[in-house]
C-alpha cells in the first residue's frame, strides 16, 4: 500500500508542530503502522532531538536530494519502534537547497517504504512552507488558543485553499481548561468558529509533554498523560476511526457541543 | 461569571475580547480590505443608489459578514416611501 503524506504546519512558530509530529508518529507506530518523519526545517534542525535521535545522524534530507546517499541510508531508525524512521533536516544549509519538486520526488520515493510520511513544516509562509506542503496529501494546521497563533493559522488555511491543497484539519494545542472555564482563554469552540475547518484534535496543556521532549522520548504512549491520550486519539482519527473528543473540563457540555459541531459522536 | 474584581472594575473577560478582535481582523486579512477602504466602498454604493432612489443614509448598513470561511458584503438599505416623502 502506498503511504499517505501528511504535513504539519502553523504559520506561527512555537505552537508545537515538532512535538506534535513526534507524538503522532509514535502513536501511529504503536498502532503497527510504518512511519517516516521528515524534518522540513532546513537550517533549524529539531525533530531529531525531540525524538531522541540526535546522536544517530549520518546523512540528512539534502544528502538524499543531492544524491550523496541512498534514501534508506538517511532514514534513521527509532530506538523503540523498528518501523519508525526520521529523515533529519540539514543543519548547515538553508531552505534554498530544496525545491518543492524535490519534495514531491522524495515523497514519491518514500511512498513504497512506509504507510505514513509526516512532514514537519518550518514556521512562516515562504520557501520552507512551500516545500513542506508540496507533496502533502493532507495538511494538519496546528494552533494555540491565542490571538496571534489563530490569526496566523487562518492565513495559512487561506494559502492552502488558494494552493488547492483541500481543506486542512485543525489541531488546537496547549489548551488550558481552567483558563477556558474562567473565560480567560479562547475555547476550542471559539477557535473552531473563527477558523471554520474540520477539527482533528484538542491537546491540553500538559507538563509531561516538556518532560518527554527533555528526555527525547515523546509521551504519546504514557497512559496517564492527557496530552498523550489526545495525540493517540489524533493518530486513530487519521487512521479513520471515530474517536470522541476528550472531556477536558469534566463537564462534558462544551465537548458535546464541539462533537455536534464537527459531526462526531 | 468572572472574578469579583472583574465585575467591580467592569473589565471584560479576556477570551471575549480575543474573539471579538479576531473576528474583525480575520475579515480584513481574508478580504485584504481595510476599514478605510470599506468606508470608501460604502460611500460609493450610497452615491450610486441615491442617484436613483431616495434613501436615508443614517439607516443604511453595509458590512462584511463571515459565513464559515467565506466573507460576504451585506447591504441593508431601507428605501424612503414615496408617500412619506411627499407628505413630509
Amino acid at each position: 500500500m502506498s503511504a499517505k503524506i501528511v504535513t504539519m504546519t502553523s504559520g506561527k512558530g512555537g505552537v508545537g508542530k515538532t512535538t506534535a509530529v513526534a507524538n503522532i508518529a509514535v502513536a501511529l507506530a504503536s498502532n503497527g503502522a510504518r512511519v517516516c518523519c521528515i524534518d522540513g526545517d532546513i537550517g533549524l534542525r529539531n525533530l531529531d532531538i525531540v525524538m531522541g535521535l540526535e546522536n544517530r545522524i549520518v546523512y540528512d534530507i539534502v544528502d538524499v536530494i543531492e544524491g550523496r546517499c541512498r534514501l534508506r541510508q538517511a532514514m534513521i531508525r527509532d530506538k523503540r519502534f523498528p518501523e519508525l524512521y526520521l529523515i533529519p533536516a540539514a543543519q548547515t544549509r538553508d531552505k534554498s537547497a530544496v525545491s518543492p519538486s524535490d519534495m514531491v520526488r522524495l515523497g514519491n520515493d518514500l511512498r513504497n517504504e512506509v504507510d505514513w510520511i509526516l512532514i514537519d513544516s518550518p514556521a512562516g509562509i515562504e520557501r520552507g512552507f512551500r516545500n513542506a506542503i508540496a507533496a502533502a496529501d493532507q495538511v494538519l494546521v496546528i494552533t494555540n488558543p491565542e490571538v496571534s497563533a489563530v490569526r496566523d493559522a487562518d492565513r495559512v488555511i487561506g494559502l492552502l485553499e488558494a494552493e488547492e491543497k483541500g481543506s486542512p484539519s485543525l489541531i488546537i494545542n496547549r489548551l488550558n481548561p481552567s483558563m477556558v472555564k474562567n473565560n480567560d482563554m479562547l475555547s476550542a469552540e471559539d477557535v473552531l468558529d473563527l477558523l471554520a475547518v474540520r477539527l482533528i484534535g484538542v491537546v491540553p496543556e500538559d507538563e509531561t509533554v516538556v518532560m518527554g521532549t527533555n528526555r527525547g522520548a515523546p509521551i504519546a504512549l504514557e497512559e496517564k498523560s492527557m496530552a498523550g491520550q489526545a495525540f493517540r486519539n489524533i493518530a486513530l482519527r487519521m487512521q479513520g476511526q471515530e474517536v470522541p473528543f476528550l472531556d477536558l473540563d469534566n463537564k462534558g457540555s462544551l465537548w458535546a457541543r464541539i462533537q455536534r459541531m464537527t459531526g462526531r459522536k | 461569571m468572572g472574578s469579583l474584581f472583574d465585575r467591580i472594575t467592569g473589565r471584560k473577560q479576556s477570551a471575549k475580547s480575543a474573539k471579538e478582535r479576531l473576528q474583525l481582523v480575520l475579515i480584513h486579512d481574508r478580504t485584504d480590505m481595510t476599514q478605510v477602504e470599506l468606508e470608501a466602498l460604502r460611500d460609493d454604493i450610497l452615491a450610486v443608489i441615491s442617484r436613483h432612489v431616495d434613501i436615508d443614509p443614517g439607516a443604511v448598513r453595509i458590512d462584511v459578514e463571515r459565513d464559515g470561511r467565506e466573507q460576504r458584503l451585506v447591504a441593508d438599505i431601507p428605501l424612503r416611501s414615496v408617500r412619506r416623502r411627499r407628505s413630509g
